[in-house]
């Protein structure tokens, strides 16, 4: 019972950054139906920022974490300006090479610019272990977990209340009728990247204070768990990506409990197939059948 | 008369709490040209969809009468009905677009034909023949339709009236015992909706097959057909010949809306 | 007949003529072992990418799981040439590769290509990832060290032939009743159904096949290079076959047969910038998307056929 509570606490950390990062990809997917390769790059770039302005400029938490967020959303931005835009019109196969492209350069440049060592996050809050009915949490967790959640939170008032949320949802119906109902495309788009890439950038700061480590390539591996996360609980749906997130998380750490690390990938890629097979659009999907 | 070739019992499609289809029960006699019609929504695309296996029925039974004994279809995927012997055409359009004219027809004959797989990856003399044999029977079928001119192009080039015709085409090309066509004349100008017509009536006397047309034009259908069905709000409202049905008042009253006979 | 005959003798004519050519070449000395290795790792990129642009380009099923079933042929090799290494030993262990590789392809099709688009796309690469942690635990495989000393059976002529056969052989597929069945499901499955097509059925014959020349690209992978580990098949192996796939052009052998020697002949003269390489392979890249976006070619195709034809209408014209 306290390992499972532990693992439980382990699983929900490390899920809700998966979530952070699958909120990413599904609002991307859900409105230009493009994977984005590059977002896990974000998260990178998200980690790194952290790095700098805690050891240059002396930033606290909080600060660091605004910071990152608006520092990935322009990233984002830009990003989706000079890499996607031109080619909304063109194969969705070719967008997608494009952005295994984009996340090859930010990947190679970072190595180029700050060499491909890993180098320590300075720790910008000292870490409290407290223990609670046998268990062990620390801040960390807790700060990560409350940051997720807060972050999930404000993001579906983001969709739900506001004029900008309602454009995205508009144009993840139907981008046509969208327009033709005055909704600017190129404007909705580029605030749908913003958000998602602010998430990422979050999601880098949150893993730096965690595992204490990052380097150029740290983006990878969890951007692709992120996006199995995202498709999970039905692509485009935000609810979906949380959840898909944090079971994620919780089946890694859960198999890894159970003496069965290395097969924990295996575990989770499993679990995807067989989700996909019973939910062809994922938990929270929407299944659409062509009509004839 | 000996039992219909296709025979369809008490049909019921729900989707969730819609009835699209209640209880359905129609019948396709040999070498027969019938026509269904009704108003927009009766569910004349959905009984189709149910004959071809596109969409499940929720009850009823479906059988298909040949030499070869009765069989039945209730069930079965649309391929593999497709392979029984029921072909069909689509409302919107379904060709193969980028592949060109002649490889549409030719992938209907897909299972007519048999090389071995090796045959076929290292062309033995054994793949050519076949080739051959399929292109041969292909032409012969895009010559009857007077598409000769268009085989190698891609099917989306077409006018808008040759794809309908192609699609006839690529259905015939199956070998099917029933063609089902869904509006064919949908979209066409009189001129090309007459040439339609005449070819609807070759196809029923040249190749010996049950034709099922579902049509708007009522001038193609009330011509062209010698038995019709009459669908509204999903439920069957009458069968009988053009001229029975032209003076049906119940059909008059639903469907024609008590307009004077065309 | 003898019309195909001629245009059989012209293909044979220049694929001897070009193994004359590099064998002139390397007898000569103008190729060393740098640019042999390039030519060489041309030559197993054609052979996996054509599999794939079956898959993707002509059956119209998007697989992100190209490496997995490479890595069974690999190390299907990289195991039995080790006791029996011999170039009979070679060859037996490339035919097991395949069927394995077969099977596997049935085991992950079978219940995956239901799925359509992106979906498949990640449930194929699921299950290639499982296939590389299998390896990558297994004992016999040697887990995540891989394996060393494979013993060089195979020399750049041995790719070449190899290169040559699994071309034909999937070209012969596509310009057949099968791969016409297998383009009527990308076209429109529907239809393709309504025409008493399989879909299913012609799906797993295209991705089973596909399989089937990425095990052969595996096993010539794993005698040429000696040394394989589970790393080598990961995701980015997976989609480094699907950039070729998509920069030739989706649907065009010809265009892949173009990406492989560019993408190649890139990274061979990139070697001397050292860091930069990767970012200027990159930018590359997004620049061609975004210039060429339905690849270098699109879907045309090189045909003898075609190229006789046009000629015979000028001087008709003439």
């Amino acid at each position: 019972m306290q390992t499972f509570g532990q693992q439980l606490i382990n699983g929900l950390s490390l899920g809700s950054i998966y979530a952070l990062l699958a909120l990413g990809y599904t609002m991307v997917y859900g409105i230009i139906k493009l994977i984005n390769f590059a977002h896990g790059d974000i998260y990178m770039l998200g980690a790194f920022w952290g790095y700098y302005v805690i050891n240059g400029l002396h930033f606290n938490f909080i600060l660091t974490l605004l910071s990152a967020m608006i520092f990935c959303a322009i990233i984002g931005v830009l990003i989706e300006y000079f890499a996607y835009r031109p080619l909304r019109n063109s194969p969705r196969i070719t967008a997608l090479i494009t952005a295994i492209g984009v996340s090859f350069l930010l990947e190679n440049g970072m190595t180029y610019l700050f060499s491909a060592n890993a180098r320590s996050f300075p720790q910008v809050l000292p870490t409290i272990t407290y223990h609670v009915l046998g268990l062990r949490i620390s801040n960390i967790q807790l700060i990560i977990l409350g940051t997720a959640c807060l972050l999930m939170i404000l993001l579906e008032l983001v969709i739900k209340q506001t004029k900008m949320g309602k454009a995205m949802r508009a144009v993840a119906v139907d981008p046509q009728a969208a327009q033709l109902v005055g909704i600017n495309l190129n404007h909705t788009i580029s605030f749908t990247f913003a958000l998602g890439s602010a998430m990422a950038g979050a999601a880098g700061v949150l893993i730096g204070l965690y595992y204490n480590s990052i380097d150029p390539l740290m983006g990878m591996t969890p951007g692709i768990k992120a996006f199995v996360a995202a498709v999970i609980g039905g692509i485009g749906s935000v609810p979906g990506a949380s959840l898909g997130g944090f079971l994620t998380g919780l089946l890694e750490t859960g198999v890894q409990a159970i003496g069965l690390s290395a097969y924990k990938d295996a575990v989770v890629y499993f679990v995807l197939i067989v989700i996909l097979l019973v939910l062809p659009a994922g938990i929270f999907g929407k299944k659409l059948k062509e009509k004839v | 008369m000996t039992s219909p070739l296709l025979n369809a019992q008490q049909l019921v499609k729900n989707f969730g709490g819609l009835t699209a289809v209640a209880n359905v029960s129609v019948h396709f006699n040999q070498n027969e040209l019938v026509g269904l019609i009704g108003p927009n929504d009766a569910g004349k695309t959905t009984l189709f969809n149910l004959l071809t296996g596109e969409t499940p029925v929720t009850s009823g039974a479906i059988t298909l009468s040949t030499d070869q004994g009765v069989q039945s279809l209730t069930g079965k995927r649309p391929t593999a009905i497709a392979q029984a012997g029921l072909s069909r055409t689509f409302q919107n359009i379904r060709l193969f677009k980028t592949l060109s004219v002649l490889d549409n027809v030719r992938i209907a004959m897909t299972n007519h034909y048999h090389d071995g797989f090796f045959s076929s990856i290292f062309r033995t003399p054994k793949y050519y023949q076949t080739e051959a044999a399929m292109t041969t029977a292909a032409q012969e079928l895009l010559a009857f339709f007077n598409l000769t001119d268009v085989a190698n192009q891609p099917a989306k080039n077409l006018p808008y009236g040759t794809q309908r015709r192609l699609e006839i085409v690529r259905a015939l090309a199956t070998k099917p015992k029933i063609l089902f066509l869904d509006e064919p004349a949908a979209g066409m100008n009189p001129e090309e909706t007459a040439d339609l017509t005449r070819l609807i009536r070759q196809i029923q006397h040249d190749f010996h097959i049950t034709v099922v047309l579902i049509e708007h034009d009522m001038s193609l259908v009330m011509s062209v057909v010698e038995r019709l069905y009459v669908l509204n709000h999903g439920a069957l409202l009458a069968e009988g010949t053009p001229s029975e049905i032209q003076q049906n008042p119940a059909v008059i009253k639903a469907y024609l809306g008590g307009e004077p006979s065309c | 007949m003898k019309a195909n005959l001629k245009y059989n003798l012209a293909w044979l004519a220049l694929m001897v003529a070009v193994f004359v050519l590099i064998d002139a070449c390397e007898f000569f000395g103008i190729i060393n072992s740098f640019i042999e290795n390039m030519l060489v790792t041309i030559g197993i990129n054609i052979i996996l990418a054509t599999g794939l642009n079956l898959i993707i380009g002509f059956s119209g099923q998007f697989s992100l799981g190209h490496a997995g079933f490479m890595a069974i042929g690999a190390y299907a090799t990289g195991i039995i040439t080790q006791n029996i290494a011999t170039p009979l030993g070679f060859y037996l262990s490339m035919v097991v590769g395949i069927a394995i590789a077969m099977v596997a392809a049935l085991i992950v099709g079978i219940p995956t290509l239901r799925l359509h688009g992106d979906y498949l796309a990640i449930a194929t690469m699921g299950a290639a990832e499982i296939i590389r942690i299998l390896i990558n635990n297994f004992k016999i495989t040697n887990g995540a060290a891989g394996l060393f000393n494979i013993p060089p059976l195979v020399t750049w002529a041995t790719v070449y032939v190899l290169m040559c056969l699994t071309t034909i052989m999937t070209v012969n597929f596509i310009h057949s009743r099968r791969g016409r069945a297998v383009m009527a499901v990308r076209e429109d499955e529907i239809a393709a159904e309504a025409m008493g097509i399989n879909t299913t059925r012609w799906k797993l014959v295209a991705f089973v096949f596909g399989a089937g020349t990425a095990a052969i690209g595996g096993s010539l992978h794993a005698a040429y290079i000696q040394t394989i580990a589970p790393g080598d098949f990961n995701i980015m192996a997976s989609i480094a076959i699907l950039i070729i796939v998509v920069l030739g052009g989706v649907g065009s052998i010809t265009g892949t047969f173009v990406a492989a020697i560019v993408l190649g002949a890139l990274d061979t003269i990139l070697q001397n910038f050292g860091t930069l390489r990767m970012i200027i392979y990159s930018l590359a890249l997004i620049l061609i998307m975004i210039f060429k976006p339905a690849g270098l070619l699109g879907n045309w195709e090189f045909s003898f056929k075609r190229l006789s034809q046009s000629r015979k209408k000028a001087t008709v014209h003439d």
